[in-house]
């Protein structure tokens, strides 16, 4: 215990020596608000927590824990929903928050160059009055930040048309755990050499720390018509689905509710949804004026022929933004369903969204926990949200297992483990399902390649081999294994 | 053709792993050019073909690397559908895996994104011999690093790609190509203005003091486009002929330069950098970011002073590029040295077309 306070004073010293006081936190109730990220049910608390302000201090923090051989872990706004900013109790958090500013709006070049803790939807904010915004838009956007949404190559409601994280972006200001400070990217459309922007992006906070983000913006379109339509099946809704896109048409976001998430959705923010419809899709449309009324009619013919028993459209743009407000309530919705839930993020084949849904309708009976969907059906990306309650022993590991289950059924079908929210502390098991042992050591021989101390969030995202092979025989609390001195394959 | 030479292919790499051969690997050979001249043992992937999968709905299309771009071309043709990255395929000899490894992209690409855009997942084969997969056939997938889109532009030094996934998008149900006989600057200001108004652009072209724009739309929104914004409509006999010329990169300017005793450059700069090596003859892709200049100057140094690249691109060049110097502009020592450390990874004992892209890789 002692050794472990000198220890601690020790390093408090050395950083003060290049961090003002304010910027170090090791008192636990300074700590306590980065005990965890959006997926509340893993906390730990950090060794300690230092804010910078500025790219030297970075480097210094970089370099002390490089010489201690202290495990870094990066955090942006703390929103993420796997786990992937989880501090780690004998290491140091770096949170971001203080690298919040817009540096340059580019508007020629309809880029944006911003620091790594600017919140996603004040990009857009400040880029509105030219005609351009951000295009990814992860439903956290009011608060989630642009350095979070790169680590986790942040998706949203439009990324069937407008791509990902990855797609948009153009540069990255990063430092190594060496120190070293590397520009990945450029301002031109392509760059010399192998495709970093790509590796980054996702990455989780594992290759390096991002410093500064240049975003692509894009012309606002000049036309937006939402459509809500209604199925008597989920089944049918989800085959609707297909056949929009087989159609030739991309519509900018299409989403699926079911039973559950419409009446939760109705429930909670009045947002005049059909009641017994036992799914809607919501459908928008966006582009030129004409080309908006094209598809929408073409869309609308579409629904008809797949079974659609009601559409809507939106008469107005306050309809509008009300067919969207019970979307976007759906999680807090839900949330008062039940005293906790447990958001998933399979991605799966779009022909396959009929068939998984009634096999996680199966195991929802199974496991007695009730599942809402509620998600980005254009992209195939489900959001299934177990409910349960967490005073209840053993009802989270129950969960857990559920959720478990769920990303294996969708890694069968075709899909992945996760689409959007990434790998973090979560579903770090399943990875074992996705990849195998070679894959993972891949993975781990190209970490080496930027980390080779493993220093950056370690035992996030990638699992280690004797991970796997234990995966199945037990459960991960908090990030540790028991007894980790003991080698197991 | 349908052939599935994985494990040959395998065995083959795990041998060269073995006795530390290294490999130059070949496909369809359209883009010999597209790098330095290595030896080694020839691998050839070209017999491995065949589309795997392509369900329309899903806008997914799975082949082996070795598929011609043209019979991909033709299958997505009968959906309605096309890759949106629009590929060159020069000679008509290209194949998806070596599109994919050196990653070039055509007039789409400001639009509608580049070829690395459009990669969902790769099968591999590193330097070890291991058959690996990265991605997959689904549009989102943060599982893992992003090691699918890494290998689009590394040229198979880090891994000899076996099956792609890609996006495919439906075409547009109409198009009409424009033209307008403005100076360059103004040219390229009026192109941004319109696209930030939103009209519906999906390529540009500045040649011979002219600008030429497609527009793909619905029918309607063509129509009011062109209302909109005015311009000559090109009466070509197939009135997409210069944006195939130009994604196949047989248009005219490109074949000038077969006798030439200048270099062709392909320079990338941020697209609202101004009229640059004006006294050279030159064309200009993707609203001012791709510049193809003829030079006997070496362009590197503007590009860089410009923040882009320049590559000596020797397309139709008969004679070897070994002794026309640097194909590729010089990487940062930091970066060359995170590079090699990469391609450490996928290829310890350096068997993949080593010295491709760099001396060093």
């Amino acid at each position: 215990m002692k050794e472990n306070k000198d220890r601690l004073s020790a390093l408090v010293a050395q950083l003060s020596t290049c961090l003002p006081a304010e910027c170090i936190l090791h008192e636990a109730e300074n700590l306590a608000p980065y005990e965890c990220d959006g997926l509340s049910a893993y906390r730990c608390l950090p060794m300690l927590v230092v804010i910078p302000e500025n790219i030297e201090q970075i480097i210094s923090v970089i370099k002390i824990c490089s010489e201690n051989k202290l495990p870094l872990v990066a955090r942006g706004a703390g929103t993420g929903l796997s786990g992937g900013a989880l501090p780690l109790e004998d290491g140091v958090l770096l949170s971001l928050a203080k690298f919040n500013r817009i540096l340059d709006i580019d508007i020629n070049n309809q880029t944006a160059r911003v620091q790594p803790g600017v919140r996603n939807l004040a990009i857009s904010e400040a880029v509105s009055k030219h005609g351009l915004y951000y295009a990814p838009d992860p439903s956290s956007q009011i608060a989630c930040s642009i350095g979070g949404n790169v680590a986790e190559n942040a998706g949203g409601v439009h990324c069937l048309k407008y791509g990902l994280t990855v797609h948009n972006i153009q540069k990255l200001e990063i430092i190594t755990m060496q120190g070293e400070q590397l520009t990945i990217g450029s301002n031109a459309l392509d760059s010399p050499g192998y495709d970093l922007l790509a590796l980054m992006t996702g990455s989780e906070g594992l290759l390096g720390i991002i410093t500064e983000v240049t975003v692509k913006l894009l012309a606002r379109p000049s036309s937006a018509k939402a459509l809500l339509v209604s199925f008597d099946d989920v089944a049918t809704a989800g085959q609707a689905v297909s056949n929009i896109i087989a159609d030739g048409i991309i519509p900018a976001g299409l989403e699926l509710m079911d039973n559950a998430a419409i009446r939760a959705a109705d429930d909670f923010i009045n947002a005049g949804y059909p009641r017994d419809a036992a799914a809607i899709l919501l459908c928008e449309i966006d582009g030129t004026d004409e080309e908006v009324n094209d598809q929408l009619k073409h869309t609308m013919d579409v629904l008809k022929q797949s079974g659609a028993t009601e559409i809507r459209v939106a008469k107005d743009e306050q309809e509008r933004i009300k067919f969207w407000a019970g979307r976007k309530a759906a999680f807090p919705a839900v949330g008062r369903l039940s005293p906790d839930y447990y958001c998933m993020d399979g991605t799966i084949p779009r022909y396959q969204i009929a068939n998984v849904l009634t096999r996680i309708g199966e195991l929802s009976d199974d496991y007695k926990l009730p599942i809402v969907n509620v998600f980005h059906a254009g992209d195939g990306n489900l959001h299934p949200l177990i409910l349960y309650d967490a005073n209840i022993e053993g009802e989270l590991e129950r969960t857990e297992e559920l959720g478990g289950k769920i990303l294996e059924i969708c890694v069968k079908a075709g899909g992945t483990i996760t689409g959007e929210h990434g790998v973090g502390i979560e579903k770090i098991n399943q990875m074992c399902v996705q990849f195998n042992s070679n894959e993972l050591q891949q993975f781990h021989a190209i970490k080496h390649a930027f980390d080779p101390d493993e220093l950056l969030n370690p035992g996030k995202n990638i699992p280690t081999l004797h991970r796997c092979a234990e995966f199945g025989a037990m459960h991960v609390h908090n990030g540790k294994l028991p007894h980790p001195e003991l080698e197991r394959f | 053709m349908n052939n599935d030479l994985s494990d040959n292919l395998v065995e083959q790499i795990t041998r060269a792993y073995g006795k530390k051969t290294p490999l130059v690997i070949i496909s369809g050979g359209s883009k010999s050019f597209y790098g330095n001249v290595i030896e080694g043992t020839a691998l050839n992937v070209k017999q491995h073909s065949g589309i795997i999968e392509y369900r329309p709905s899903e806008l997914v299309l799975t082949a082996r690397s070795g598929t011609k771009l043209s019979d991909i071309e033709n299958e997505l043709s009968k959906n309605n559908q096309m890759l949106a990255f629009e590929p060159p395929s020069h000679n008509r000899a290209a194949t998806l895996g070596g599109s994919i490894a050196c990653g070039l992209s055509g007039p789409r690409r400001p639009f509608a994104g580049a070829a690395r855009d459009f990669v969902l997942g790769t099968t591999i084969i590193n330097g070890k011999g291991e058959l690996l997969k990265f991605g997959g056939q689904v549009m989102k997938n943060v599982a893992g690093y992003d090691a699918s889109r890494l290998m689009v532009g590394a040229q198979g030094t880090l891994g000899v790609l076996i099956d792609i996934s890609v996006k495919v998008l439906p075409k547009p149900e109409s198009e009409l190509t424009l033209c307008f006989d403005k100076p360059f600057d103004d040219a390229h200001r009026t192109l941004r203005n319109w696209i930030i108004q939103g009209q519906p652009i999906s390529a540009s072209c500045y040649y011979e003091k002219r600008l030429f724009i497609r527009l793909s739309s619905t029918a309607n929104s063509v129509k009011q486009a062109h209302q909109t914004i005015g311009g000559d409509i090109q009466h070509d006999k197939n009135s997409d002929e210069l944006w195939k010329q130009l994604q196949h990169q047989d248009h005219k300017f490109f074949k000038h330069n077969n006798d030439d005793p200048r270099d062709l450059w392909r320079v990338s700069v941020p697209p609202a950098t101004p009229a640059i090596a004006t006294e050279c003859p030159q064309l200009t892709e993707w609203n001012g970011a791709l510049r193809w200049i003829s030079s006997n100057e070496d362009m590197f140094e503007l590009a860089r002073q410009f923040d882009g690249h320049a590559t000596r691109y020797t397309l139709n060049k008969k004679t070897g590029n070994d002794s026309t110097g640097d194909i590729f502009q010089t990487l940062p020592a930091g970066m060359l040295a995170l590079h090699r450390r990469i391609k450490q990874s996928f290829d310890p004992a350096n068997i993949l077309n080593p010295g491709r892209i760099y001396n060093e890789l």
